[in-house]
């Protein structure tokens, strides 16, 4: 985790070292405080089932069942860490994007994800109006209205700004990729965010790509995170292909938000599919690239860390597998036999009663 | 009763508001110890104070998706564009955002904020300042618009769209602050979103419209009455959307005639839909072409006199479209 900005705070700074090397990244350090083995266990347990089901949703637009999907594969460290940290906070609110699905299938059981993805009935985003898992799922404080990228980041402000008034002590964590963050809104969301020091995580994905157009296209500059320095609050790059640093970075920044006002993360991962499942990579990304991004992979990296620590059998991490793979079934059958929703949804719910 | 003006009144209903419901507060430029640029939030900082009284930074893409996201969170924001010309940067939340928001979530979540837009012109404020913006707003479903004429309906309106569920586009023509005064009740009251209003009963021609237009139309229909060539009922529409196409239809259908007006350009305006919907729905009682007197397809009213009055419905052009139609 490295400081980017320069109005540091004590617990927003941080370091963490250790010899352990795992597929070339670092895991060798002491678990965070109030994280056990068992939460790591849990997350990566959630992290193979998010994998399985974003692998078999990709393999059903191809088969024509699913019309559109973006990949999460190489974001889920970054945003199982972040989720981790906010579910052990217990009281922050969430706008994440499209890439999210680590994020937003954390309240549904994987045949909501199916049914979503496919169009049907009782889509818990939006009953099939719109893209999957887009809209709110407010019972799990999820809102994600929007494709048009970086529109959540002044709502988001917006709602810090009202959970102020209200004087709770909420937390609101936006999150965007590194394309968005050139967005007038993006500009306009920290500066007001910073004015007024609301309680705001906002987490850049970098995953380098904004569909095909590289970073060094998209700006000027190495890190996003530097430039919160121009907004008055802390920035920090995270390595988000790790759970931990991911988990520790979003838990002082939820902190930090609470006591004092916005952080910007940025979580460095890698795309390792596609845009969407309609786009073509080959045209713009070396083969070798992606393939040495692969090696990376941050599930299959929680999975040897949790095995090298003794965290997890193998035959417990055989069992993980297995287990997702039958709940991705399940899931994929009972979506298959759910019919759309009825044509005569179309009119309603244009205006609120 | 007091007579007030129409920005005195949109003042009253704001700050009622504010004292009645905790969850609403104004936020925009120059808002707060200034007062508006208008003077309509005078007083407001020094009464609710500054966490209900936002002075923004200078953006108003993020005034309007911060208003968006408070209301997210069940507050009623009061959101000012300073001049209708500088909505565009805030259309994305606007339109893009703000009127899907019920829809886009199968009816989840709403957003009760509520947009002032001053508008229109007339006050030699050219390219810049004399803008009209309804009809993009008169296209979206999921947004309420609405422009009243008087500083009775203003107050009322203003209350209504306050405490209404959904985004409320609510136009204030600039010209008629000051210059329209009125009666105005000083207890609460609250006047129905999507309810015209017939402001002069007649006969012989429905005359359609609304803002500062309206009163430009009454006092057409006076001339007309008194030099005995007909009996003019003129029609508020108040609301532009959800329209009021049964008091529009009703009138038509008595009257058989029909002249829409209004200060925006005439191409896709409010008048475009009003002629269809007579042309669907009261075809067979019409004696006259439906006719349309509205400002010209040129990129908004210019800065010289002679090309503002060139531009801008006037009294007289109307009185003159009013005798063409009672003539047909
Ligand atoms: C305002 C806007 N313009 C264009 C698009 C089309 N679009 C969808 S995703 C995308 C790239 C976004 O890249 P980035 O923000 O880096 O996120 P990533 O997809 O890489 O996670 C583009 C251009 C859009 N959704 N919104």
């Amino acid at each position: 985790m490295t400081q980017a900005g320069t109005q540091t705070t004590d617990g927003i700074a941080g370091g963490i070292a250790g010899p352990l090397e795992v597929d070339g990244i670092d895991m060798s350090r002491r678990l965070p405080q109030g994280v056990a083995p068992e939460d790591l266990v849990d997350i990566y347990r959630r992290m193979v089932l998010v994998r399985a089901l974003d692998e078999r949703i990709w393999m059903m637009n191809r088969q024509g069942k699913v019309p559109i999907a973006a990949s999460g594969q190489g974001h889920e460290a970054a945003q199982m860490g972040s989720l981790l940290a906010a579910e052990k906070d217990g009281n922050c609110f969430f706008f994440p994007y499209y890439r999210d699905l680590s994020i937003k299938m954390s309240g549904l059981t994987p045949t909501q994800v199916m049914l979503s993805f496919m169009g049907k009935a009782g889509d818990a985003y939006s009953n099939a109006r719109q893209f999957p898992l887009q809209g709110a799922d407010l019972a799990h404080n999820i809102i994600q209205l929007s494709n048009v990228v970086a529109a959540s980041l002044t709502q988001s402000v917006g709602y810090a700004l009202g959970c102020r008034m209200l004087g709770d002590e909420r937390v609101t964590l936006v999150y965007f990729g590194d394309g968005a963050s050139s967005q007038g809104e993006t500009h306009e969301a920290m500066n007001f965010a910073g004015v007024h020091r609301l309680p705001v995580v906002f987490i850049c994905e970098n995953n380098g790509y904004a569909i095909s157009v590289p970073q060094r296209l998209q700006m000027a500059i190495g890190d996003v995170a530097g430039r919160a320095e121009g907004y008055g609050f802390p920035g920090l790059v995270v390595d988000g292909m790790d759970l931990l640093h991911s988990y520790e970075a979003t838990a002082e920044a939820i902190a930090h938000a609470r006591r004092e006002g916005p952080v910007l993360l940025e979580m460095k991962v890698e795309r390792l599919m596609p845009h969407t499942t309609d786009d073509d990579d080959s045209r713009y990304r070396p083969r070798e690239e992606v393939e040495a991004a692969k090696l990376r992979d941050p599930v299959a990296t929680l999975g040897a860390y949790l095995l090298a620590e003794a965290f997890l059998t193998e035959e417990q991490e055989e069992e993980i597998k297995a287990q997702a793979r039958r709940a991705v079934n399940e899931a994929t059958d009972a979506a298959d036999a759910t019919p759309p929703p009825d044509a005569g949804e179309m009119l309603k719910h244009v205006y609120a009663p | 009763m007091a007579v007030k003006s129409v920005i005195e009144a949109v003042r009253e209903a704001m700050r009622e508001e504010m004292r009645r419901d905790e969850r609403v507060f104004v936020m925009g430029e120059d808002v707060g110890w200034r007062g508006g640029v208008f003077l309509a939030t005078q007083g407001f900082i020094e009464e609710f104070g500054e966490a209900r009284v936002i002075d923004t930074p200078l953006a108003e893409a993020s005034i309007m998706g911060i208003a968006l996201g408070a209301s997210f969170r069940g507050l009623h924001p009061i959101a000012e564009v300073e001049f209708a010309d500088f909505v565009w940067p805030t259309v994305n939340q606007l339109i893009g955002e703000a009127a899907r928001v019920c829809y886009g979530t199968d009816g989840k979540l709403n957003a009760p904020m509520t947009i002032r837009i001053p508008y229109g012109g007339g006050i030699r404020g050219g390219l810049y300042h004399s803008q009209s913006v309804e009809a993009y707003f008169f296209h979206t479903p999921g947004l309420k618009v609405v422009a009243p004429a008087t500083p009775y309906d203003a107050k009322g309106l203003l209350k209504a769209s306050i405490r209404d569920n959904n985004p409320v586009v609510f136009l204030e023509h600039k010209k008629t602050y000051r210059l329209v005064r009125g009666e105005v009740p000083e207890d609460d009251y609250v006047l129905p979103i999507g309810r015209a209003e017939v402001k002069r009963a007649g006969s012989s021609i429905t005359l359609v419209s609304y803002g500062l237009m309206l009163h430009y139309c009454l006092e057409a229909a006076e001339q007309l009455a008194a030099e005995g060539v007909a009996q003019v009922e003129v029609v508020d529409l108040r609301t532009l959307r959800p329209l009021d196409t049964a008091t529009v239809l009703e009138s038509v259908k008595k009257t058989g005639k029909l002249l829409i007006v209004h200060e925006d350009n005439i191409t896709g305006g409010v008048g475009s839909e009003i002629a269809a919907l007579a042309a669907d729905a009261a075809f067979d009682y019409l004696d006259a072409p439906i006719t349309r007197l509205c400002g010209p397809d040129v990129p908004t009213m210019p800065f010289a006199q002679t090309l503002e009055d060139a531009y801008m419905p006037n009294t007289h052009k109307i009185a003159e479209a009013l005798r063409t139609l009672a003539a047909y």
